[in-house]
């Protein structure tokens, strides 16, 4: 099982968990998952395209997925998913 | 010694907005996790006010009087975390523009009056926005009255290009080779600008992000439609990007202290904490990061002198901003 990280943003969708369990082999199987789970993320989540929203950033353990293989990026047991909003960095 | 018979004494300038850049370069030999490879540090705080976005608010206004866009007497409008408000109040000091900055209202003491001391107007925006609230504020400040000018950093050329024409050539005259680049991901400026440089030099550079994980209460966004990607951004230049706790970047900070002697900002701590990872995974070659400020600015915050557990119970590593 990995664990998904949600955000404050987020978890009014998700009943106010901040962490969920869910299977999958990559990344995409593991958000679908989550919107399963908990149908109000779906559209947070993803475009009407099914691709990922361009505000969301999500880090497999802590590295971007948008610069490995994006939804395809593949998963192993007990990785952590951090799901986070795009923000401004500092400056 | 080499570096120092080139410039003895860093060089002579008409006056001080011209003595922005050449900072110096400097190996950090303890942190390295391999012998064949070296880690060095590019301190902007040698900057005059203090960090890298002194080649970035030169650049911007520099640009603006280059393309007309400003003259004398002009307001100049720039939502900003501290140091670019900084920078410019210096500059637009020095050449004569009033200038007004919108800043999170969560951001050390020390920011508020080094603007004040220039003579900076500065408007406040919700400091669990984050840099997302100031963004929105100065947009809807400069739509609501034309006679702002706004560089706006975030979206503006002139800002990686302060870093593809300077900083970047800056180390590739001290090296010959950059194995891998990081730079903190705060506009993009400093990795779009270097990175663009590095990867035509040789396309084989890594070039590395390092992001800062907001602490929850700067998080504070109502949906995801805040959310913000700065348009100078370009994602496929960009080979890793990776996230540091402001936990890490505390326990980074205080690493670079206490083994190496030098006393940096906080987001420096975590871009050394990414740099030296990537050291950990090279066998050879140089890993460059960009040091964007020293300590200074956030001695009010107790991160140098309070130990880590501490700070993480007074919630300081949760609620500051300290990027």
């Amino acid at each position: 099982m990995s664990t998904i990280k949600i955000p404050p943003v987020l978890r009014a969708s998700t009943g106010g968990e901040r962490e969920v369990s869910a299977e999958g082999a990559d990344v995409g199987e593991l958000l679908r998952a989550l919107a399963a789970a908990h149908p109000a993320t779906e559209s947070q989540l993803f475009g009407e395209d099914g691709a990922l929203n361009r505000y969301v950033n999500v880090y497999l353990n802590d590295e971007d997925v948008r610069v490995l293989n994006g939804l395809d990026t593949a998963v192993e047991a007990d990785d952590t998913l951090v799901i986070l909003p795009a923000m401004a960095g500092g400056a | 010694m080499e570096g120092l018979q080139n410039r003895p004494c860093g060089g002579r300038y008409g006056d001080i907005v011209e003595a922005i850049g050449n900072t110096p370069l400097v190996e950090l030999k303890r942190l390295s996790p391999k012998p064949g490879v070296r880690i060095y540090a590019k301190l902007e705080s040698y900057n005059p006010t203090g960090s890298v976005k002194d080649r970035v608010a030169r650049g911007l206004i520099e640009d603006a009087e280059a393309r007309g866009a400003i003259g004398p007497g002009q307001t100049i409008l720039e939502p900003t975390s501290g140091n670019t408000g900084i920078s410019l109040a210096m500059i637009c000091q020095r050449k004569g523009y009033p200038l007004k900055v919108v800043m999170p209202d969560n951001v050390t003491a020390e920011r508020t009056q080094l603007l004040t001391m220039y003579g900076a107007e500065i408007v406040y925006s919700p400091g669990a926005q984050g840099s997302n609230g100031a963004v929105a504020l100065a947009l809807e400040m400069a739509e609501a009255d034309a006679g702002y000018y706004m560089p706006y950093q975030y979206g503006n050329s002139a800002n990686p290009d302060a870093h593809y024409n300077g900083t970047a050539l800056e180390i590739l005259d001290e090296l010959d080779e950059v194995t891998a680049f990081v730079a903190g991901l705060g506009t993009g400026g400093t990795l779009m600008g270097n990175g663009r440089r590095f990867k035509e030099h040789d396309p084989e550079t890594t070039i590395v992000a390092a992001e800062p994980l907001q602490g929850e209460l700067v998080q504070g966004l109502r949906s995801l439609d805040d959310g913000f990607i700065p348009p100078i951004i370009d994602l496929s230049l960009i080979d890793r990007k990776i996230f540091v706790s402001n936990r890490d970047a505390v326990v980074w900070t205080k690493k670079l202290l206490e083994e190496e002697g030098l006393f940096l900002g906080v987001s420096t701590g975590a871009i050394a904490a990414i740099a030296t990872r990537i050291a950990g995974e090279l066998d050879e070659g140089n890993v460059v990061f960009v040091s964007p400020d020293d300590g200074w600015k956030y001695l009010s915050s107790g991160v140098y002198t309070k130990p880590i557990d501490q700070l993480e119970a007074e919630g300081v590593l949760d609620s500051a901003s300290f990027w």
